[in-house]
């Protein structure tokens, strides 16, 4: 990258604060959670580095204003539009494969081969993909009603686990601290043994929710059905939708109300009712996430009907992947409770193998089921 | 303290390129990005808070930084259910209950509770753990793993991060009269609240270039050739490309090539890659993805 002499190469050198404090409300709007303090920090460290020095600046403001690896690319690209004219090579640091989800969008039809140096985010927005932003707010009376119900009547019963932190407990393990604590007050008299014992805790849910075209009757409902139980056991749920591309979902689900909710989820997932590549998702999902820790220990649960236009054998070899993380898997396919349904879709075919269960979804009753089978999910195999 | 205490103060330390100087000199190869960091953590006294695939050398940067700096390392693993008691402090309570026995028959019975108790709440029965010590003396503090902690431990941290301080209620507030250089390291097992990352400078490791590699793996391995340097750092290089289910970090390239150092030759052919592919890939499904690729293919220069 060639050195940029001064932060203000864009703007009069009178305004050099106003021009920094621009970059950051540009990196605002690209998407990075710029808050005040990290603006702060951002001026700080810009008056502590010496801005003749290759890089410097491009360093003060990466340091202090991404928070994640996904805010990298974001940055880079946002740095050279407001600080350099022309469009410059990055330094060689900068440029490692990132796990990055826009890899997985597809190619146009025929083109199959990896485009490695591409910008991920105009291919992340090829029309190929047939990438649209529904609008979940926007929804029929009718259907409001029904989900409003559903959401009423659930009440998820949070699987568990044995925790390594103890907890005080009537029986266990001497709790020698507690003890002794008790004795002090007792001027040192063994009056009462104080006992400890491992506690339980939740154990994590991660459900995987297919939205591509053959799911769209059943998407909206389903995230619904994530919405309620992220509610229910906050900080124990990973949601996210599947397609042809993985999106995470969990922080929007976050919000107490469900329409909002739905709203912010909608927004963020760009692949509604577009096509389906299983493997490949399920994939990005385990090695950007399963693989480092979301996966672990969890009940899995996949919500797809198995219409899989990618290769099959990688999708079998996902599952199996997955198999071997978690602590259970389920595949939730809303026709397999309906009358005449076989799994032979491609997609299902490669995968059941490798699945503890394979249950019905399309209704309230389904799901309620699917929650207790959750519940008691006990490891096989 | 005096500066006088420490010729390696890291006031002395004037721009990002005087860091890299003093890490090379410990054999820590730091490029453009972990210099400005480091030097921005010293400068601006704010925690670093080090991402990256493991391997990637965020641990080694600390151990590196405290021997740069000439400070000590006051290290603090993290694992699930560490608590206060582990991290921060924990009462002595047996050597309190035989103080207070001894009070007791030193007194004959006229015991003064009051000042009694006053006698067992003070810094002598005060078992300082990892953080505590970290605002006793001026150190170089690593929070190592923090996402294997659970996520109520983050919340304890923010006082610590914010203020260079911790309360215990019977004592009050510690407060660190020289704040650590406190490093933290996460390898996204789970994602940190943003209320720590806030308080944070972030940095992303990522994999080295070939060339730093090859610099890296000299400095590390005294009594490599430069060969097998050149020849691993390329290999490491396009095993990273083949879409592996864990590609090696700086950590396995080393290993790889210290196992092939222990072969007599020290060569990098076909058949010692091989021979010595568990060093470097460690998953059953990795080694057999490599072998399909072709192992005389890695070694095409």
């Amino acid at each position: 990258m060639p050195a940029v002499d001064a932060p203000s190469s864009k703007h009069g050198r009178g305004d050099v604060l106003a021009g920094l404090v621009g970059f950051t409300r540009a990196l605002s709007t690209a998407g990075l959670p710029v808050s005040m303090d990290r603006v702060t920090a951002y001026l700080d460290a810009v008056r502590s580095v010496d801005l003749a020095q290759r890089d410097a600046l491009y360093w003060a403001g990466r340091l202090t204003l991404c928070g994640d690896p996904d805010d990298i690319a974001t940055y880079d690209q946002v740095f050279r539009q407001w600080f350099l004219q022309e469009q410059p090579e990055l330094p060689a640091a900068v440029r490692h494969r990132q796990p990055t989800i826009a890899t997985l969008t597809p190619q146009t039809p025929g083109d199959d081969e990896e485009s490695s140096s591409g910008d991920v985010h105009r291919v992340g927005a090829s029309e190929a993909e047939r990438l649209r932003h529904r609008d979940l707010g926007d929804l029929t009376a009718e259907e409001r009603a029904h989900l409003r119900e559903l959401i009423a009547l659930l009440r998820p019963d949070p699987p568990e686990r044995r925790a390594v932190r103890q907890r005080p407990a009537r029986r266990g393990g001497l709790d020698t601290r507690r003890t002794v604590r008790a004795m002090l007050a007792a001027g040192g008299e063994p009056a009462v043994l104080r006992h400890r014992s491992r506690s339980v805790k939740p154990r994590r849910v991660v459900l995987l929710i297919d939205v591509s075209g053959s799911m769209q009757p059943y998407a909206d409902a389903l995230i619904r059905f994530a919405h309620a139980m992220s509610c229910r056991m906050p900080g124990a749920v990973e949601v996210f939708t599947i397609g042809t591309r993985l999106t995470r979902v969990t922080r929007q689900l976050r919000q107490r109300d469900p329409d909002q909710a739905m709203a912010a989820a909608g927004k963020a997932v760009p692949d509604f009712a577009g096509g389906t590549r299983l493997g490949e998702t399920l994939q990005a999902f385990l090695d950007r996430w399963g693989q480092r820790g979301t996966a672990r220990s969890a009940i899995v649960a996949i919500f797809s009907d198995g219409w899989e236009r990618g290769d099959p054998t990688l999708l079998g070899e996902q599952v199996a992947r997955l198999r071997r993380l978690a602590h259970a898997v389920f595949w939730i396919n809303p026709h397999a409770g309906k009358d005449g349904y076989a799994p032979v879709q491609s997609g299902i075919a490669a995968a059941l193998p490798h699945v503890d269960k394979l249950l019905a979804g399309h209704s309230l009753a389904t799901l309620e089921r699917l929650m207790q089978v959750m519940r008691d999910a006990r490891r096989s195999g | 303290m005096t500066e006088a205490a420490h010729p390696a103060s890291p006031i002395d330390l004037a721009d990002p390129r005087a860091v890299a100087e003093r890490l090379a000199a410990t054999g820590y190869l730091a490029d453009d990005g972990v210099a400005t960091a480091a030097f921005l953590a010293i400068r601006m006294r704010r925690p670093l808070l080090c991402e990256g695939e493991p391997g990637a050398g965020k641990t080694s940067l600390a151990v590196a930084l405290a021997e740069a700096l000439g400070l000590p390392l006051i290290r603090l693993q993290c694992h699930e259910g560490i608590d206060a008691a582990q991290a921060l402090y924990e009462w002595d309570f047996p050597r309190q209950l035989l103080h207070l026995r001894a009070l007791e028959a030193a007194s004959g019975g006229a015991l003064d509770a009051d000042e009694a108790e006053r006698s067992l709440y003070t810094s002598r029965f005060l078992l300082a753990r990892p953080l505590l010590r970290a605002l006793q003396e001026r150190c170089v503090l690593l929070v190592d793993e923090i996402d294997r902690a659970d996520d109520e431990f983050e919340a304890f941290l923010l006082q610590l991060l914010d203020e260079s301080a911790v309360s215990i209620p019977e004592l009050g507030e510690v407060r660190a009269e020289d704040p650590p250089i406190v490093i933290l390291t996460s390898n996204r097992t789970r994602e940190l609240h943003d209320a720590l990352k806030r308080r944070c400078l972030y940095h992303w490791v990522g994999h080295p270039s070939v060339e730093r590699e090859v610099q890296i793996l000299r400095s590390r391995l005294p009594g490599i050739s430069q060969r097998l340097a050149e020849q691993v750092a390329a290999a490491v290089r396009k095993l990273r490309e083949l879409e592996l289910l864990k590609p090696p970090g700086v950590a396995e390239s080393l290993d790889w090539a210290r196992a092939l150092m222990c072969l007599d030759g020290g060569v990098l052919d076909a058949e010692t890659a091989n021979r010595t592919l568990g060093a470097v890939l460690k998953f059953r499904e990795d080694i057999e993805r490599a072998q399909a690729a072709g192992l005389a293919e890695l070694l095409v220069e």
